[in-house]
Formats: structure tokens, sequence, C-alpha cells
């Protein structure tokens, strides 16, 4: 049981590691800053993935409060990134 | 010029609503978590200051002043205030400075609690980081807005 636990979760890591570097390549590649954006949201969430399977693989509970602190980061960093590339400024004056 | 960037942005402010609350208990979390867990002062300011920055992103600078009426510059010397007095506390025991003691106590809802006096040093670096992180963001974000006031 253990054995398969292992096995399942090093080809887990193995498939999420080949998807973020297709998404690395879209972040580089990508004809237009939005496709970066959305490419680095899931960075995001590709690490909260690889984060989690470590966890397993570790042994350890510790790296739950990372998974979270991830999610937190990647929505108010993808926040800010939309709302620089909608209307140039992050933090507005005022809602006229 | 400014009638140009208006938009709607319903679903970023009712999600913000309801997702502040959870940054916010999670920072606590973290702050109390500090002792045994990854965790303490530092990163629970941070977690605290990324829920106000996701306010002011959401809600912009004029409804912020109105509904956030605390100048984030006074919460550093409050902070390093409770950081040294946590650290001068020691001498009334006649104790080398920053000396730190524990112990466990019986709380009416909790119950059996361990509190320890390191606890209201990490609450000095908590308030500490959160001024020091909210007044380098938003007087970047102020002073911005300023210029592109200037130039139009």
């Amino acid at each position: 049981m253990i054995q398969l636990l292992s096995i399942v979760s090093t080809v887990c890591l193995t498939v999420i590691a080949v998807s973020t570097l297709f998404l690395l390549y879209r972040a580089i590649k990508g004809p237009s800053n939005p496709d970066r954006a959305v490419a680095l949201d899931t960075i995001g969430v590709n690490l909260m993935a690889i984060t989690g399977i470590l966890a397993i693989k570790l042994k350890t509970t510790f790296f739950n409060d990372v998974i979270l602190l991830i999610g937190i980061l990647a929505f108010i960093g993808t926040v800010a990134l939309a709302k620089f590339l909608e209307k140039g400024v992050i933090i507005e004056r005022s809602r006229d | 010029m400014r009638l140009k960037n208006v938009t709607n942005d319903l679903i970023l402010k009712t999600a913000t609503t309801i997702i502040v609350f959870l940054i916010l208990g999670f920072s606590v979390y973290l702050f109390f978590a500090g002792h045994n867990a990854p965790g303490g002062g530092f990163i629970g300011g941070l977690m605290t200051s990324g829920a106000f920055v996701l306010l002011y992103i959401a809600y912009g600078f004029q409804t912020m002043n109105r509904v956030v009426k605390i100048d984030f510059k006074t919460f550093i010397p409050i902070g390093l205030t409770i950081a040294v007095l946590s650290g001068v506390g020691s001498f009334l025991y006649g104790q080398p400075f920053l000396s730190h003691t524990d112990g466990y106590f019986h709380l009416p809802i909790i119950g059996k609690a361990h509190l320890a006096t390191a606890m209201i040093f990490d609450l000095g670096v908590y308030f500490t980081v959160i001024g020091v992180t909210m007044t380098i963001i938003l007087s970047i974000a102020k002073d911005e807005g300023e210029q592109v006031e200037n130039a139009e």
C-alpha cells in the first residue's frame, strides 16, 4: 500500500512538473501579456499541487499552511496583475 | 481620460468581501500557531496586510479611507513599543533582558492553555510588519495617483 502511494505520488509529481514546464513556455513565449498572467496564475495552482504531493511524500502536515498561503498569494497577485492590465493603476484613487 | 477606464467590478468586490474574512482568519491562525507549528508574527502580519491590500485593490482609496479610519503609520511605533516592553518586563523579576517564560493556565472557555510571554513579543512583530508593509504599499500607490492627476 505504501509502495503504491509512493509510485502514484511520483507519477503525479512528474506529470505536474511537465505541465509546469509547458506553462513556463507559455509564460515566456505568450504573444500578449494576459497570456502570461494566466500562465503565471496556473503555475501558482500547480505549485500548490506540488506542495501537497511533497507533503505526502515527506509524511508531514506542516506544508498544509503553505498550500493555503500560495493560494491566497496567487489570488492577490493575479487580481493586482489583472487590474493593472485593465486600468493601468492597481489601487484607484476614487470610484467615480 | 477618466471616463474611459470606468468599469463595474461587481464580481471582484463581492468576492473580496468574502475572501478577506478567510484571509484575516488564516492570518490570526498563523499568528497563534507560531509557537508549535509554522507561522508566527511575521507571516501573520504579512497575511493581514495582504487582506488589506485586497480591500484597497477592490474598493480604491476613497472608500477605504472612509471605512478604515486608522493610520497604518501608527502601527510601527505601537508594535515596537510592545516588543520593547515585553523585553523590559523581565527586569521586574530580576532576569536578563528579553528573558521569556511560559506556563499552563486554565482559561474560562478554551480550558487548559499553554501561554508564553514570547507571544507578546510576536504581537509587536505582527503590528510592526502590518505598519511597514501597508505604509510602503499605500505611499507608493498614492504617489502614482498624484502624478497622474498633475499630468491631466
